[in-house]
């Protein structure tokens, strides 16, 4: 049918959807490419004026990419080093984290009470307290909190109380993404600081991690939904246990999603700014808070700038086209069906 | 004791004999495993999430100071929400208030309208309920509200403030994101050459970081040495300064923003148009339908669902922007650009801590009120409305 209507494209129809297209990748590709030649420009050349072309308007020079590899050398590589551990290690975390729930959720029930939630936000409330008014040491306010709201739970285990379903579970995670990050940006910061875990690369992998999990969650629970659920009850029937139809069954299955899901969720790691900048100050810090660091007291360094950019883009485009066939199908499946 | 999954060998019925501690654990594990699976994700959440949340909330009221002996912290009651939404940070956060010109006419009847309108619709809904009437007696105030302090500092001589800015970010940003983000989709989606070229070109700039693209936009903003700057002297602009006007600011924050999130929606919206239903639309144009009536009667109550997710999805990190005010504009001219994450973050760099806690609270608060409207309002009747 699509065919036809290839047929029956107008030609000036034709010229309009080819002039939005190409000029919509102008509008995509200028920037970059202004980037691009700009970290091969002087200083000089930057400030006389825009330049266009490589070789006709002005001479490209490597002083740029000279300083940030050679003169900088370590200061450029630790921040790198450290976007690439704390963006992979992170991203690992969340879909181990996230998908185990997420097929928790699709596949088997949950009647979690609601005065057991009542209770644990009773004994959190108190720790908190505690913690705030009195010099309890963190640690033993926690286990307090937690003896006081297992024997609560215990004493009140026949209650009558009504009882939440797994949606109302999944809409909790999935609503976490809804809290601005600087408001949790401050606790976790003293929070860290008390661990003694201030800019070390643990303490941003486990805050990504976090904050990246409910999208793996919401993803990859409606690609676990859309798995036919047959062969994992016959698998049951034989035995398996619930770990290995997980790891070996619905996993493979599942590769699309995961490979679109863990881009996402990547990028957004390999990005982010703001948690980065609460938690680092010098060794763990990650490369976007050194590309805006360029912008020092004698004025915005873009030539410095330009190239680090160039470098932070690259190996995700490269990524991007190596997992481009899964994107397609893979992350919009689970946002598609809405 | 680990065997092939799909060869399953049965072992033989042995006589019972009492379990080994290991197959007991193992079965133990097998049966909470759901319980399991669940346990590291709630528990994240709460340690870094509800946690923090609870602290933050301590912090928003309280007033902290740096001392002898490290900090202190001494509860201060409602005093920093007193500060900043009836005190000497009003202007901060609300704006400075004018007489209320065309604008903000025309918002607040529109606003008024709207809410009007919703409370007859669901009057008249037949499916009244206790927890939707609270609900929309939180939301409909607030909006209200918000539309009154939008109309009240919109005009000649009034100033926006963080929370007016926020949301010109998310209304202006993702409505532009959205438009030409689905345009470019439905273009794309029309069988032509070069669709996988396009495709891959138009996601890229998703992979760029924010403060990347701040710079990036700087550069191409500027007026005397940037790229356009042969243009704007043509025009005989290149005296004005976009980065000293509040207006033309903001507007460079939202295009950033745009350059980067359309792509987001070109590629969900894409998916959306191609996997609409065939059958439906041979048998539209068998029967002569135009390309008009066929979008509508057709394509577009079948991609209504995502486009309304996909819109929810933007508009929930669209409230959180802190990156682009940030370093494109360093929240100038004024306080024109800021956000209310850039806020609350300048408020903690200064060290007001019980005010950066509070400004980040109404955040959450507006941020959670907005989305769970937008997904109660809009959402959920598209989706209803195509099952």
């Amino acid at each position: 049918m699509r065919e036809r209507r290839l047929g029956e494209m107008s030609p000036l129809a034709k010229v309009l959807v080819y002039s939005v297209l190409i000029g919509w990748s102008l509008v995509v590709l200028f920037p970059l490419y202004w980037v691009l030649i700009t970290s091969f420009k002087l200083p000089g050349q930057v400030g006389d004026g825009p330049d266009y072309l490589p070789f006709l308007d002005f001479m490209p020079s490597l002083h740029a990419w000279r300083y940030i590899f050679v003169d900088l050398g370590a200061d450029t590589f630790r921040p790198y080093w450290n976007s690439v551990v704390i963006a992979s290690v992170s991203t690992v975390l969340a879909m181990l984290v996230g998908s185990c729930a997420a097929y928790a959720l699709a596949r088997l029930h949950f009647r979690p009470r609601l005065i057991s939630i009542g209770l644990f936000l009773l004994a959190l409330a108190l720790v908190v307290t505690a913690m705030a008014t009195t010099a309890v040491p963190w640690q033993l306010a926690v286990t307090a909190g937690l003896a006081i709201f297992a024997l609560a739970v215990r004493a009140l285990r026949r209650a009558p109380s009504p009882r939440l379903g797994n949606g109302d579970i999944l809409f909790w995670i999935i609503s976490q993404r809804i809290l601005p990050p600087v408001v949790a940006a401050l606790p976790i910061y003293i929070m860290f600081q008390q661990l003694g875990l201030l800019d070390t690369r643990t303490a941003i992998i486990l805050t990504y991690t976090t904050v990246n999990m409910p999208i793996v969650v919401w993803l990859m629970y409606d690609f676990f939904v859309s798995i036919p659920v047959d062969i994992e009850e016959s698998a049951t029937l034989d035995g398996a246990s619930k770990l290995r139809i997980f790891l070996e069954m619905v996993l493979p299955l599942a590769k699309p999603g995961l490979a679109a899901t863990s881009l996402l969720v990547l990028i957004l790691s390999w990005n982010e700014y703001l948690l980065a900048l609460f938690l680092s100050t010098a060794d763990a810090q990650t490369i976007p808070l050194l590309v805006a660091a360029q912008n020092a007291t004698r004025g915005p360094q873009w030539w410095y700038m330009s190239v680090l950019i160039v470098i932070m883009i690259l190996p995700v485009v490269a990524l991007t086209l190596l997992l481009q066939k899964f994107i397609a199908k893979g992350l919009l499946l689970g946002a598609v069906k809405g | 004791m680990r065997r092939p999954l799909r060869h399953p060998v049965r072992t033989p019925v042995a006589p019972p004999s009492p379990p080994l501690a290991s197959e007991r654990i193992d079965d133990w594990l097998d049966r909470n495993a759901g319980r399991l699976f669940i346990l590291p994700a709630v528990l994240l959440i709460l340690a870094f999430s509800l946690f923090p949340l609870i602290i933050s909330g301590w912090l928003a009221l309280s007033r902290f100071r740096i001392s002898r002996e490290g900090f202190e912290l001494r509860f201060a009651g409602l005093a920093n929400f007193d500060k900043l939404l009836d005190g000497s940070q009003q202007f901060h956060l609300l704006g400075t208030s004018t007489r209320i010109g065309a604008t903000g006419t025309v918002l607040l009847i529109a606003t008024a309208a709207l809410l009007a309108w919703g409370t007859i619709a669901y009057a008249r809904s037949g499916r009244v309920s206790a927890l939707g009437i609270v609900g929309r007696l939180i939301a409909f105030p607030l909006f209200g509200a918000l539309a009154l302090m939008l109309a009240t500092t919109v005009g000649e001589g009034g100033q926006l403030g963080s929370l007016s800015t926020t949301l010109f970010y998310v209304v202006v940003g993702v409505s532009l994101q959205f438009a030409i983000g689905t345009a470019l989709a439905f273009t794309c989606a029309q069988r032509i050459r070069g669709r996988a070229f396009f495709r891959v070109v138009f996601f890229v700039p998703l992979m760029v970081t924010p403060v990347g693209i701040a710079y990036t936009f700087r550069m191409l903003a500027d007026m005397s040495v940037g790229p356009f700057a042969p243009l704007w002297q043509g025009l005989g602009l290149g005296e004005f300064s976009w980065a000293a006007d509040a207006w033309t600011a903001r507007l460079v924050v939202v295009a950033g923003d745009s350059w980067q999130w359309i792509p987001f929606i070109f590629i969900v919206m894409l998916a959306a148009f191609e996997s609409q239903p065939t059958d439906e639309l041979e048998a539209a144009e068998l029967d002569g339908a135009g390309a008009w009536r066929i979008f509508r009667d057709i394509t577009w109550p079948s991609v209504a669902p995502v486009a309304a997710t996909v819109v929810l999805i933007r508009i929930i990190e669209a409230f959180k922007i802190v990156d682009l005010p940030n370093v494109l504009t360093n929240g100038g001219p004024g306080i024109a650009t800021e956000s209310l994450t850039l806020h609350a973050f300048i408020e903690w760099r200064a060290l007001n801590l019980g005010g950066s806690a509070a400004v980040a609270y109404l955040l959450l608060f507006v941020s959670t009120i907005a989305c769970v409207s937008f997904f109660q309002f809009v959402v959920r009747p598209m989706r209803e409305a195509r099952s």
